[in-house]
């Protein structure tokens, strides 16, 4: 019998080859986190909830991080890099990918730079009198030349902020919701084709986001030798719990309903998750990235426990949401292509460690926001106390 | 120039440009012929007709394409699946295709078992999936009905492999740019037929013309039980098969 | 409503730059968008050419018949009259070109036979079929057959 290395049954020719690597899964989880940063920070914004006040400029700043970097997965995974500007000149509009450059850049030039500007105004026209040398060059270009903060712009700005952030609401939703429908219209492909796709990626990407935010606010924190505020984690810890109830229900709706119809593709789909999707979507997503850190989150809605704690369970939560929404992320993408179209084998994804698509770029390609969030603190500091100075 | 030359010259009249294709093959790789003046790409829909009763499993066509195409190793423009169903199982089909066929297939002594061979192209889709995601225009429908990759503009993004159903579609692992069947578009727009078809010793694949009304492709469409591959994908596939079997996917 | 609008004008600038950016991109897309782009449908109208330029390799059945007539007559007559030189020779459209320069290799027969005629259940019953374990073992086909009219 004639086998190939890592496939099993039977696979067209052309698709023992993965298609699309880590660097996929990164793309979405990238994008979900901007998303998700966003949503959070218009809470504040629009919604009133004053709690979150503390995280809405390290929410902003973390989205914009992220935004930055959410291109590069993309850019690196394509055989010709040079190539992704026939993407601005000439979009097809039929395509589902074509329309993202400008989905992205909407969001990055008319909703975050935007917000964060107008938001940071007063702050960077302080910032370009008092810092010497090179750096006031850089708040000197960043005022774009207007240094008028008196009370009335500022109201102007607040106001202009507030229908940006209005605006970016939606916004929000159409970057990831998009990144969903890539996915869930590929009709080709039964894993993906749902129309529940953009939905469940839009709420597992507020739930990624938030789960960062609060992850990257309690680690500011502590790096700062400051003290949280525990009114502020706990607000986040709950809207975290709702979102995570509804996008778990959302995927669980999705999973009854392809047991329940159980058609052509079911049978393949589900052998591939009881054999090679088992650690990643049973272990990893189902158990240890979505009930357990519902059931922690929810036991605090329940129960009471100390400030410490709670921050302790939080922080735990927090990261096994991460590592959850993740490997939902690589279940889709990875588990999308471990099937045969035919419905009658599997391949195997081998991911590399130091080439182009593998491991290591991976790994630079998540610290790289967190590099940039870093300068953008320095440079534009969120800190309560530092806007009141 | 020798009498011999001179002679398949003349004979071969109509295929002068033939001549200077070959003559493009011979020196390099970098295409030099001029396309044939005279071709109306409209005036053609191009297509394939298959019999499944008269494929043996040869795999000819799978070299011929890999040597008219320069196809490489691994992947595939066509290949060729061997069914096996057991009994009333029909919706679990044994399938193999080793190397896509290319050396044809071992020996099967299994009489209780129904068997078949099934070769495989691009359906050339009329409602192509490829052609639709395509996010910058690199794969496109000719207007003769031909699904084409435009490899010096095509990003490399692989989003049209996905969007396949057929999985007709590989990254050429040199140009880092999609690939696929062309329908061997450089020969039948001057009278020639594909490669696969020209190699094939039983007719069992046959090019189509659906806009000549005196190609036999009508009257096979006619007089046959028809099918394409994946009705349900509704994508208009332009290969038509013959006698194909319901478990095939 | 002057102070107002005093109040408001920092917001000219961001959309400056704005606006500069749109305007950039529509002149850079009016000049690298490649000619032909959306002349047929969308996409490079010389991609079409192109494709059409690729080199043969396969001279197709007509080119051989012009020269090997006693071949192909032969074949006509015979059960292999739907099998084209090609499809047993190789691609020889080189050779159609320059007849002394190129010439096909000579085929492997016994590979060639086999490959479409060893006996197998999956193919088609009409299809002529032999195992050649049994069928005079240790001799060549053609030393019975004639591959261009194979029938005895």
């Amino acid at each position: 019998m004639h086998t190939i290395p890592g496939v099993e049954g039977f696979m067209y020719p052309n698709e023992v080859e993965l298609q699309w690597s880590i660097l996929i899964v990164l793309y979405p989880y990238i994008t979900g986190l901007v998303a998700g940063a966003f949503i959070l920070a218009s809470l504040e914004r629009v919604f009133q909830v004053s709690a979150v006040k503390p995280t809405y400029r390290l929410a902003l700043l973390t989205a914009l991080a992220f935004l930055l970097v959410a291109p590069l997965p993309l850019q690196l995974h394509l055989g010709h890099p040079e190539r992704s500007f026939e993407m601005y000149l000439t979009p097809h509009r039929s395509s589902a990918m074509a329309m993202f450059g400008f989905v992205y850049l909407w969001y990055l030039m008319v909703v975050l730079l935007a917000e964060i500007w107008l938001d940071y105004r007063a702050d960077i026209v302080a910032l370009a009198q008092s810092s010497k040398g090179a750096l006031r060059w850089v708040y000197k270009a960043l005022t774009l030349g207007s240094m008028n903060v008196s009370p009335a712009a500022r109201r102007v700005d607040d106001r202009v902020g507030y229908i940006i952030t209005v605006i970016g609401i939606p916004s929000a939703f159409l970057l990831h919701g998009y990144v969903g429908f890539i996915f869930g219209s590929v009709k080709a492909n039964a894993w993906w084709s749902t129309p529940l796709m953009p939905i469940v990626f839009l709420f597992s990407a507020m739930v990624s986001g938030i789960a960062a935010v609060m992850l990257i606010y309690d680690a500011s924190c502590r790096l700062q030798k400051r003290l949280v505020d525990m009114r502020c984690l706990d607000t986040i810890a709950r809207y975290l719990f709702y979102v995570f109830l509804i996008d778990f229900s959302l995927e669980m709706l999705d999973l009854i309903h392809r047991i329940y119809e159980a058609d052509e593709s079911f049978r393949s789909l589900d052998f591939m998750v009881q054999t090679r999707l088992f650690t990643s979507q049973v272990v990893l997503q189902i158990l240890l990235g979505t009930c357990l850190p519902l059931a922690l989150l929810g036991l605090i809605q329940l129960r009471r426990f100390s400030g410490t704690v709670r921050r302790r369970l939080y922080v735990t939560a927090g990261w096994l949401t991460m590592i959850g929404i993740f490997a939902m992320r690589w279940n889709v993408v990875i588990g999308g292509q471990l099937f045969s179209k035919s419905y009658l084998g599997y391949t195997t994804y081998k991911l590399e460690f130091a080439a182009r698509e593998g491991l290591l770029s991976s790994i630079g390609l998540m610290l790289l926001p967190l590099g940039i969030l870093w300068v953008l603190v320095k440079l534009l500091p969120p800190w309560e106390e530092r806007q009141a100075m | 120039m020798d009498p011999s030359r001179r002679e398949l010259l003349k004979g071969a009249g109509k295929f002068l440009i033939l001549g200077s294709a070959a003559a493009a093959a011979e020196t390099a790789a970098a295409p030099t012929a001029a396309p044939t003046p005279g071709y109306d790409p409209f005036k053609h829909l191009w297509g394939m007709t298959i019999d499944i009763d008269k494929c043996i499993g040869c795999g000819n066509c799978v070299r011929a394409c890999e040597r008219e195409n320069s196809v490489p190793e691994g992947f595939f423009r066509t290949w060729v699946e061997r069914y096996g169903i057991e009994g009333a199982g029909q919706e679990h089909p044994k399938v193999i295709s080793p190397d896509g066929g290319k050396n044809g297939f071992p020996p099967s002594a299994d009489a209780s078992a129904k068997q078949f061979f099934v070769p495989k192209l691009c359906n050339h889709c009329l409602d192509s999936p490829c052609v639709q995601v395509c996010p910058v225009g690199a794969t496109f429908d000719s207007p003769d009905g031909v699904v084409l990759v435009d490899s010096t503009y095509c990003l490399g993004c692989r989003y049209c492999v996905q969007a396949c159903p057929y999985g007709c579609r590989y990254i050429h692992p040199e140009r880092q740019t999609v690939d696929k069947c062309s329908l061997c578009y450089h020969r039948i727009t001057q009278g020639l037929t594909t490669a696969c078809c020209e190699a094939c010793p039983t007719q069992a694949r046959t090019l189509a013309d659906l806009k000549n009304p005196q190609d036999p492709v009508h009257e096979f469409l006619r007089k046959n039980k028809v099918q394409v591959l994946k009705p349900h994908m509704a994508t208009r596939s332009k290969v038509f098969y013959r006698e194909l079997d319901g478990a095939v996917r | 409503m002057g102070t107002r609008w005093k109040d408001a004008a920092h917001l000219i600038r961001p959309a400056a730059v704005f606006i500069l950016g749109l305007v950039l991109f529509a002149i850079l897309r009016g000049t690298v968008v490649p000619p032909g782009f959306g002349l047929y449908g969308h996409y490079r109208a010389g991609a079409l050419d192109e494709n059409r330029m690729k080199p043969v390799r396969y001279a197709g059945q007509a080119v051989c018949a012009d020269c090997h007539t006693g071949e192909v007559a032969a074949r006509n007559a015979g059960s292999h009259r739907t099998v084209s030189c090609e499809a047993c020779h190789g691609p020889a459209a080189n050779h159609a070109e320059d007849p002394d320069k190129a010439k096909p290799p000579k085929p492997q027969i016994a590979a060639l036979c086999t490959r479409c005629h060893e006996a197998s259940t999956a193919k088609p019953a009409w299809f002529k079929q032999v195992a050649t374990r049994q069928h005079y073992p240790g001799n060549s086909c053609e030393s019975c057959h004639q591959p261009h009219s194979p029938k005895l």
